[in-house]
Order: C-alpha cells, then sequence, then structure tokens
C-alpha cells in the first residue's frame, strides 16, 4: 500500500507539470472556459489512477520477471558447457536473442504511449491505417533493435556505426516511402520507450555485459535504447511500403 | 459499455508478454521462483496492469486528448503565434525537467563521467553535472516542440529537417567525447513520457487540422520525433563544450 502512495505521487509530479501549464493557459491567455470542463477533469484523474495502477502492477509483476529471467538466460549455468578457457560462440546465446525479440516485440504491444499514437492515426486517417497493424509495425522494430541490440553486445560491434546505419537505412527508405506515412514512421521511434520495455531491456543489456567477458556494464548496457529507437522507423515505413505495392498489385 | 470494452483491449494486449514470459518460464528456464516472488503476487500484479491501462486510455479519451486538441484550436483561432511558441516551450522544458527517468539517467550519467576523469568525482561536482545535463535536456525538448510546432505554422518538410538533425548527430558524434555519446544517444529515449506524447500528439494533429492548407496526416505528427532527435543534439554539443572546459 505504501508503495502505491509513492508511485501514486510520482505520477501526480509528473501530470502537475502538464495541468499547471494547461489550465494556465487555458484561463490566463486564451480566457474562455474550457469545453466540458467536468469531463475534462475527470479524464484527468483517470489517467492519474490509471498510470499508478499500471506502474504498481508493472513493478510487483512484470520487472522482476522480466530481470529475473533476463539474468538467468544469460547466467553461466543456463548457457551449454564449454571446455575451461574455451571462447564461447556467438551462436550459444541463441535463447538470449531470441528472448530479447520476443520480449521486445510482446512488452511494445502493450505500451501505453504507442496505444495512443495509433489511436489518434487510425482516426485521422480515416481508416487507412490499421492502429494494430501500425502497433505490430513498431514492435516488430522494436523487436529487431533489442536482438542487434543484444548480438552487438555478444560481438562487441562499435554502436555509432550500427546507428549510423540505421539512419543510412532510414534515409534512404524515406525518399521510397508514400509521403503520408512519413512523419508518423518518425514519430514511432520515439513512442516506443516510455514505460513497460526500457526497465526489462536494461535489465537485459546489464546482464549480457555482465556475463560477456571484457563487456563493460555501463559502457554496453544502454546501446539497446538507441537501436531500440530507429528501428521501428525503418519497419513502420516498410508496412507503408508493403501496403502500397500489395494496393498496386490487387487486380481492379 | 465502454469500460468493458476497453478492458477487453487492455487484456488483448497484454496477452503476448504473459505468453513470452510464460513460455520461457515454463519450457527454457524450468526453474522454481526463487524466495520472495510468489505467483498470486504475480497475478495480482497483472490485474493491476490490465486495469491501470484500461483507466488510463479511458483518461486520454475523456480528458489529455480534447483538452489538447481544444487548446490547439483555441491557439490557432487566436492567432498569437508568439503565445503558441511559449506554450509549446513551456510544455516541452515543464514536462521534462522533472522526469524522473530523465533525473535517473543525469545522476547515472554524471558518475560515468566522473569515472572516466572529464569532471571531478566530488559529490558537488557530480550534483552540479547532473543538474546541467537535466536542463541541457529540458531546453532541448521545450526548443524541440517549439521548432516542431513553428513546422507545422509554415508548412516545412519534415523528412527534410529530421535528416539533417540526423546528420548533425552523426557530425557531432565524431566530435564529442566517448564517454558522452551513449549518455547522449539514451536521452532521445527517456524524455517522451507516456503522459507527454499523447498531449503532444494531440497538439500537433489539433493544429494541423485547425490551419488551413495543412494537412493531419503530413503535418500534424513529428513533433515526438523532433523531441526524440534534439536531446541528442544537445548533449553532444554539451559534452563538446564541457570537455574543452575540464
Amino acid at each position: 500500500m505504501n508503495e502505491m502512495l509513492i508511485v501514486l505521487r510520482s505520477t501526480l509530479l509528473d501530470i502537475l507539470p502538464i495541468v499547471v501549464i494547461i489550465f494556465g493557459f487555458q484561463y490566463l491567455v486564451i480566457r474562455r472556459p474550457l469545453q466540458r470542463l467536468k469531463q475534462v477533469l475527470a479524464g484527468f484523474v483517470l489517467v492519474l489512477l490509471g498510470l499508478t495502477l499500471f506502474l504498481v502492477g508493472l513493478e510487483t509483476a512484470l520487472f522482476p520477471m522480466g530481470s529475473l529471467m533476463a539474468e538467468q538466460l544469460t547466467s553461466r549455468q543456463f548457457l551449454p558447457a564449454v571446455v575451461t578457457e574455451a571462447q564461447r560462440h556467438w551462436l550459444d546465446y541463441y535463447w538470449v536473442y531470441l528472448f530479447a525479440f520476443a520480449i521486445g516485440a510482446s512488452t511494445t504491444i502493450a505500451e501505453p504511449a504507442l496505444i495512443a499514437v495509433s489511436l489518434k492515426a487510425g482516426e485521422i486517417s480515416g481508416g487507412t491505417i490499421d492502429p494494430l497493424m501500425l502497433r505490430i509495425a513498431v514492435a516488430l522494430g522494436m523487436a529487431f533493435g533489442i536482438t542487434l541490440g543484444a548480438l552487438r553486445i555478444v560481438l562487441g560491434l562499435p554502436l555509432h556505426w550500427l546507428v549510423m546505419g540505421a539512419y543510412l537505412l532510414v534515409i534512404l527508405q524515406t525518399l521510397r516511402s508514400p509521403r503520408s506515412i512519413i512523419p508518423l514512421a518518425y514519430d514511432s521511434g520515439g513512442v516506443t520507450t516510455s514505460t513497460i520495455t526500457v526497465p526489462i531491456i536494461a535489465a537485459l543489456g546489464l546482464g549480457l555485459a555482465d556475463a560477456i567477458p571484457g563487456r563493460d556494464p555501463v559502457l554496453d548496457g544502454f546501446g539497446m535504447i538507441a537501436l531500440a529507437c530507429l528501428f521501428p522507423i525503418i519497419t513502420v515505413m516498410g508496412y507503408a511500403q508493403l501496403a502500397e505495392w500489395w494496393e498496386r498489385r490487387q487486380p481492379r | 459499455m465502454v469500460l468493458l470494452r476497453q478492458t477487453r483491449d487492455s487484456l488483448r494486449d497484454l496477452a503476448p508478454v504473459v505468453l513470452v514470459v510464460a513460455f520461457f518460464q515454463l519450457v527454457v528456464i524450468r526453474q522454481p521462483l526463487p524466495e520472495g516472488l510468489e505467483l498470486l503476487d504475480l497475478l495480482g500484479g497483472l490485474v493491476m496492469v490490465v486495469a491501470g491501462l484500461t483507466l488510463f486510455i479511458l483518461g486520454l479519451r475523456l480528458g489529455l486528448f480534447p483538452a489538447g486538441e481544444h487548446l490547439a484550436r483555441e491557439f490557432a483561432r487566436k492567432g498569437s503565434v508568439a503565445w503558441l511558441l511559449l506554450f509549446a516551450f513551456a510544455l516541452g522544458f515543464g514536462t521534462t525537467v522533472a522526469e524522473p527517468a530523465l533525473i535517473a539517467v543525469a545522476g547515472k550519467a554524471a558518475s560515468v563521467v566522473a569515472d572516466a576523469g572529464l569532471i571531478a568525482t566530488s559529490e558537488p561536482s557530480q550534483a552540479s553535472f547532473a543538474f546541467q545535463l537535466r536542463m541541457v535536456v529540458a531546453l532541448s525538448v521545450g526548443s524541440a516542440v517549439t521548432l516542431g510546432v513553428l513546422r507545422i505554422l509554415e508548412g516545412w518538410p519534415l523528412h527534410l529537417m529530421i535528416i539533417a538533425g540526423y546528420a548533425l548527430v552523426m557530425g557531432l558524434t565524431l566530435l564529442a567525447p566517448a564517454e558522452i555519446v551513449g549518455i547522449a544517444y539514451d536521452s532521445g529515449g527517456v524524455t517522451t513520457s507516456t503522459i507527454t506524447v499523447p498531449l503532444v500528439t494531440a497538439l500537433g494533429i489539433g493544429l494541423a487540422t485547425s490551419i488551413q492548407g495543412r494537412n493531419p496526416m503530413l503535418d500534424g505528427f513529428g513533433l515526438i520525433a523532433f523531441a526524440s532527435v534534439m536531446p541528442i543534439i544537445f548533449v553532444l554539443l554539451f559534452g563538446i563544450l564541457r570537455g574543452g572546459l575540464a
């Protein structure tokens, strides 16, 4: 119960600046009453309660479970036995890659900020964008980015080359994609890393960097977030390109 | 009725996570839960997650979305660009400066940079570095939302601006101290919180809908994109300047 109050307080501190700014500008600058004030206030209270419950639930169920599993999958007992002193092959970590992919995709599907953006996108595109398909595209990109991040830690590849490669891919795809998807695709990179995914990826990155000799948990642990932000842009544009191609192929 | 449908959606949204965790736990890891993790607690936590997600999405539709769009419409009607830009800056800065994720990252960053010998390891010097970093990130998000709103007003093409931003990031990466690069890339991800994203999206779409000649699909999105690239640029610049001073 005590924990619930702490989370409630920090969520309240998160919402408070927004409430002050919105109502401040509404009543001091625009100087017109907000339409349906009661409904909007009720909405803010629901957001506050909902987010608090969500975070407390994550902390009691998903985060301990996710970090425990990340720890177990990277532990020395779990990995296939090797002769002493022998180097482990990077393929020995296949369960880690699978876990990274699966947990990245599945947590992104449940990400509240992404649900919000996909609702809006579905609404204003007049039905041409299916919110669930958009979320699946983002989830696949996220999963791919996290898996690549795990592979990077195992192989010890430099982060900035991967990031620059991904940027290059984004730029090339931007030139070929339907114009109306581009802003949404760019936005989808930023929405994926808010509540659920980050703590679990962080645990995975940390566990992996800890288990592999020669990796620094602080320096190698964070690259996953950077990659996880970029690949959804690529898959969302890819989804639009595929949809366009499919449309063109259909006989009329 | 709405509540029921939303609960069903939340259950559907969380089913994949539960399946993934159950599969890895039962098929791959096959170990009993350690002390202190009770199955009952886990189930109770899941119920809270489902209920929380449901209430949050309902609250978005009732409160956050309409409030953001209403403000955007009023600003467009009033036609005061200066106030609108000030609002955009306040929204970006205000929601970022107190963000718990950012405070945590800034503290961690200070200790990394101190270990690397770029700043003194003493408590006050680390605290002041963490504070400066937080201010830099909050300023960057404030200016990102301001620039994004200006773009909507002027109808500038988003992709050219973002690609220019990427080019800047690449160039600065080569110049910045290695310890800052990771922190900078990370700071782009922590700034967009669960409450900020829906509000900023509603603001952008509301503006693009109310201004003549703007298309909500083409012009309404993009604010989040700015808010994720701008912090990287600002933090890299901050690293270069601070690195030069040390």
